[in-house]
């Protein structure tokens, strides 16, 4: 008998059979994503979990027989005598019926990691074309191991190397050991014949100028760790929340635009390995804030949007050099702007901010009941449709539901559009 | 009893060292006192997830790749995970060596049970049961999953996924019509067939008679049907296996495509014996796992207290609800097998006069184990039932028989309980329920139009009024349909020939074979 343990084998062998199953049910299975997530809160999202599709899609057939005279033995009567005649249960289920399988089990319900499920929200999203900007690429210097070198910094000493390459060099030289020595210096204390006291004396002399001749560890042992630079993609990004505070902003608008930059930090997440998040409140000044401050602090005064953007403009030229992030910015309004203010919004978002940002976002949230349709465009939309005209890449859009925010989304990073010249 | 030093284990570890003892005490009480002959044994512990794996793809360690086996696997993890669904405590391959999986987290006490149920039960099921020397061939089935599996990858590779998937897509619908029913008679050599024409020739010219010459013969046979009977002859039709005849005569198939279906058929009769032996193949291992459990507690390898840890586990296992019962859904395989097989022990060795009625040829013979190994090798589930389901047996499981007629408004019928009437009855009817070539439809192919528009033609032959299920049946044959590439027709006959209903499906364009 053999006896094999197999808890060590690679796990997960059923791996790629999921994978075609999960490619296979894509569009099934995307939906029902979807679905699940709009009940979701933003923050979950990133949960996995269990999703259910409609088994339809997925069927595998079978000549199967179904109706006709059914016989069935069961055990366990109790009152019956031949002859007797059941009442049919409804729908010929249950009791005394063959439970015949149902023309379909109506939902296939299976568990989804959270890495399948983000990969499934947002699988048909990509970041806009950033080769145009020039910044995608960006890449900085970084250092790699690349081997040994004889020469180097002694910070960079290898020991382990070192000592190996040490103790094949006296294993080689045959080096005395010491015990070797110790053990004819034993010998020599306890031997009273003259004659091989001499001869033991000359031996250990021997072997301690050898052992002398040959160190334990030479010069040429030593060897460094050596690196080289190369060249690193940039894998950091920075996300400014731009938000107006000011009276006119209600809660529901103020949780529309909270779910707008959950969702772009989710997708931001996903493709660098480092996102941070700075966020700015404006009224007719600006400040950075915590996220807590930004969503829940009590502000109120007029409206200044170029304060923001000021203020956007300042952090990334003190923190964030534009050559080392990449980065995105989105922005959340009602649309209020004081018409005084107007030129110079302009001219920062064209001069200073746009040329460094891969993304700029507008979002004009607005009551729940409202209609984007009747209302006339507000200030700040008008003023970024000018800007959009002259070639600016803005990206706008309007939200007055919860359920509009992922369709904006969607629309606003799907795959291959071009968005400079879509109509908004 | 021994002393304590005796014992296999004491508490609920184990470890390697110990899985060797447990599985060498084992072996000698079902060598030197069942008589059971087994494969040689291999032992595999396997984690949770392992097992799920292994539920995927049917038990078997290595499977080629498809979407279905993931969809299985999501399937029984999201059942595991919500704790619906506890797993199989092992799972055991018919291969040599016989390699069973246990799980790790299993006790001493379970692992012994285990070991002494599949690698000795199931094990001698396997070896020695006719269905499986017949159909199955242990040695050479890990081997030949093996090929499949780089046979499939391969060909993903050279004509690409898509085309695979649909090619297995297609059999895995057909793959319970790709099954042998009966061993197939061998197509003579030309050699012979010489030498059997001459002896007919010798023997007509001994046997010459000039009266035969009087006796009228048959209407003659019209050559338009000599013509079709030619032809059906040609094709082997009828052929009940269609898997088989798709891959001899479909007429657009790639090389590649038939030998993915000649995998698949080979699998499915692989698993064929499987579907008809469930009743006895667990009834065998229960009853060997019973028996060696107290062999060993009687021996004092086994304390007490996992003596009565088994036992629980044991009850569980033979659980049979009755009909009423909301846990009841059939017959638990492993509950009637046992109780036939107990039954049995109690006929051979303290008969009564019902008992040297209905079993002469075994009541009071004293030896069991003689008896018992005849019954695992020679009986299949609806042999074993109809031969074996003794009148005491369902009496005391109390068993009746419902005749469910949807042409009878008043309801549905009894049929017969268990007494004196209904025993036959009860037992025909059990038995008939476990015979596969009752539950699966019996199709055949028929006929194929050569001279016209190719038209494969099939067959099904209704049995009691159960008709193929619409949609299955017509998502099925369009994958026919498109192995085939020309048009197919099925048509349902009750067994006065009259026709029921008839489907004709099309091919999808050319996808399955350019």
């Amino acid at each position: 008998m053999f006896i094999v343990d197999r808890r060590l084998n690679p796990g997960s062998k059923s791996l790629e059979n999921r994978q075609r199953f999960l490619r296979r049910a894509r569009a099934l299975v995307q939906g029902a994503v979807k679905k699940t997530s709009e009940g979701r809160d933003i923050k979950d999202v990133l949960e996995g979990g269990e999703v259910s599709i409609p088994l339809d899609g997925m069927h595998e057939p079978r000549f199967r027989t179904q109706g006709g005279t059914r016989d069935r033995v069961l055990p366990g009567n109790k009152k019956f005598v031949e002859g007797d005649i059941l009442p049919r249960p409804n729908e010929g289920r249950g009791r005394g019926s063959a439970p015949g399988e149902g023309d379909s089990e109506d939902d296939f319900r299976f568990v989804l990691s959270r890495d399948e499920f983000v990969n499934l929200f947002l699988d048909d999203l990509e970041l806009p074309d950033l080769a145009k900007r020039r910044l995608a690429e960006a890449e900085s210097e970084g250092l790699q191991r690349a081997g040994y070198s004889t020469s180097g910094s002694p910070a960079n000493i290898s020991v382990s190397r070192t000592v190996r390459l040490a103790l094949a060099r006296r294993v080689a030289l045959k080096r005395p050991r010491p015990e070797t020595i110790a053990q004819l210096e034993a010998e020599l204390e306890e031997c009273r014949d003259e004659a091989r006291r001499a001869e033991l004396i000359a031996e250990v002399e021997a072997l301690k100028a050898k052992a002398k001749r040959i160190p334990f560890i030479d010069p040429i042992d030593i060897r460094f760790r050596r690196f080289e630079t190369v060249p690193k993609p940039v894998a950091q990004a920075v996300m400014f929340c731009l938000m107006d505070v000011s009276g006119s902003m209600s809660e529901h608008m103020k949780d529309l635009a909270k779910r707008f930059y959950m969702l772009l930090y989710v997708f931001l997440t996903r493709r660098y390995r480092h996102v941070e998040i700075v966020f700015i409140r404006h009224t007719d000044r600006a400040e950075e804030v915590d996220e807590d401050t930004f969503f829940h602090g009590p502000a109120s005064g007029g409206t200044m949007v170029s304060s923001a953007l000021q203020a956007m403009s300042d952090i990334v030229r003190s923190r964030f050099r534009p050559s080392d992030w990449n980065i995105y910015a989105a922005q959340a309004s009602d649309g209020d702007n004081s018409i005084a203010d107007s030129a110079l919004t302009g001219r920062l978002l064209t001069d200073n901010i746009l040329p460094v940002s891969q993304f700029f976002a507008y979002l004009e949230v607005g009551e729940a009941n409202g209609s984007t349709f009747e209302m006339p465009d507000s200030s700040l939309w008008t003023l970024y449709q000018r800007l959009r005209a002259d070639g600016a890449p803005l990206s706008m859009r309007k939200v007055n539901e919860r359920s509009q925010i992922f369709p904006v989304f969607h629309e606003l990073f799907q795959r291959r559009r071009n968005q400079e010249k879509a109509a908004p | 009893m021994t002393a304590t030093a005796d014992r296999l284990f004491e508490g609920a570890d184990w470890d390697f060292p110990r899985l060797q003892r447990i599985h060498d005490a084992c072996e000698e009480i079902a060598r030197n006192e069942l008589g059971l002959d087994t494969y040689p044994n291999q032992i595999e512990i396997i984690t949770a997830e392992q097992m799920l794996d292994a539920y995927s793809s049917a038990g078997m360690p290595l499977f080629y790749k498809h979407w279905s086996f993931g969809k299985h696997f999501a399937h029984h993890e999201a059942f595991y995970r919500k704790g619906l669904k506890g797993l199989a405590y092992e799972i055991v391959i018919n291969s040599s060596p016989c390699i069973s999986y246990l799980m790790e987290e299993n006790t001493a006490t379970m692992q012994t049970l285990v070991i002494a149920h599949a690698a000795f039960g199931h094990n001698h099921f396997f070896k020695n049961n006719y269905l499986f020397r017949q159909w199955t061939d242990a040695d050479g089935i890990l081997d030949y999953l093996d090929f499949a599996k780089s046979y499939v990858a391969q060909c993903e590779e050279r004509h690409g996924r898509h085309a695979v998937e649909v090619t297995l897509d297609a059999a895995h619908a057909l793959m319970s019509h790709g099954i042998d029913r009966y061993p197939g008679k061998k197509n003579l050599d030309l050699r012979a067939e010489e030498k059997r024409a001459e002896q007919r020739r010798a023997h007509e010219q001994s046997m010459f008679n000039d009266l035969w010459r009087t006796v009228p013969a048959g209407p003659v046979k019209s050559a338009e049907l000599l013509n079709s009977e030619r032809r059906r002859k040609l094709l082997g039709l009828p052929q009940e296996n269609i898997l088989y005849f798709l891959e001899k005569v479909a007429p657009r198939l790639q090389p590649w495509q038939r030998e993915i279906l000649r995998i698949v058929r080979h699998i499915a009769q692989y698993f064929y014996p499987q579907s008809q032996t469930k009743v006895m193949n667990e009834g065998t291992a229960t009853y060997v796992h019973y028996r060696i459990m107290n062999r060993l507690h009687q021996q004092g390898r086994l304390s007490d207290g996992n003596f009565l840890e088994f036992l629980q586990s044991h009850t569980n296992v033979v659980f049979q609800p009755d009909f009423d019962d909301p846990r009841f859904s059939d017959f638990n395989p492993y509950a009637l097998g046992f109780a036939i097989m107990q039954d049995i022990e109690r006929i051979v060795t303290n008969p009564e006069d019902e008992d040297r009625e209905w079993f002469p040829d075994i009541a009071g013979t004293g030896e069991v184990m003689p008896v018992l190994r005849h019954v695992w090798a020679n009986y299949r589930d609806e042999s074993f039932i109809s031969q074996f389901l003794s009148p005491r047996l369902m009496r005391s499981w109390r068993m009746f028989h419902l005749h469910d007629d949807p042409a009878e408004s008043a309801g549905i019928k009894v049929d017969a309980i268990h007494d004196a009437r209904g025993y036959r009855r009860i037992r025909r009817e059990l038995a008939r329920q476990y015979d596969v070539g009752y539950s699966d439809p019996n199709i055949e192919v028929v006929d194929v139009d050569l001279a016209g528009d190719r038209r494969l033609m099939l067959r099904h032959m209704v049995v009691k009024g159960a008709q193929l299920n619409e949609t299955d049946a017509k998502r099925v044959l369009q994958h026919l349909a498109d192995l085939w590439t020309y048009d197919v027709s099925l048509v349902e006959v009750d067994a006065k020939d009259n026709v029921l209903k008839e489907y004709v499906v099309s091919p999808r364009g050319l996808a399955a074979a350019a």
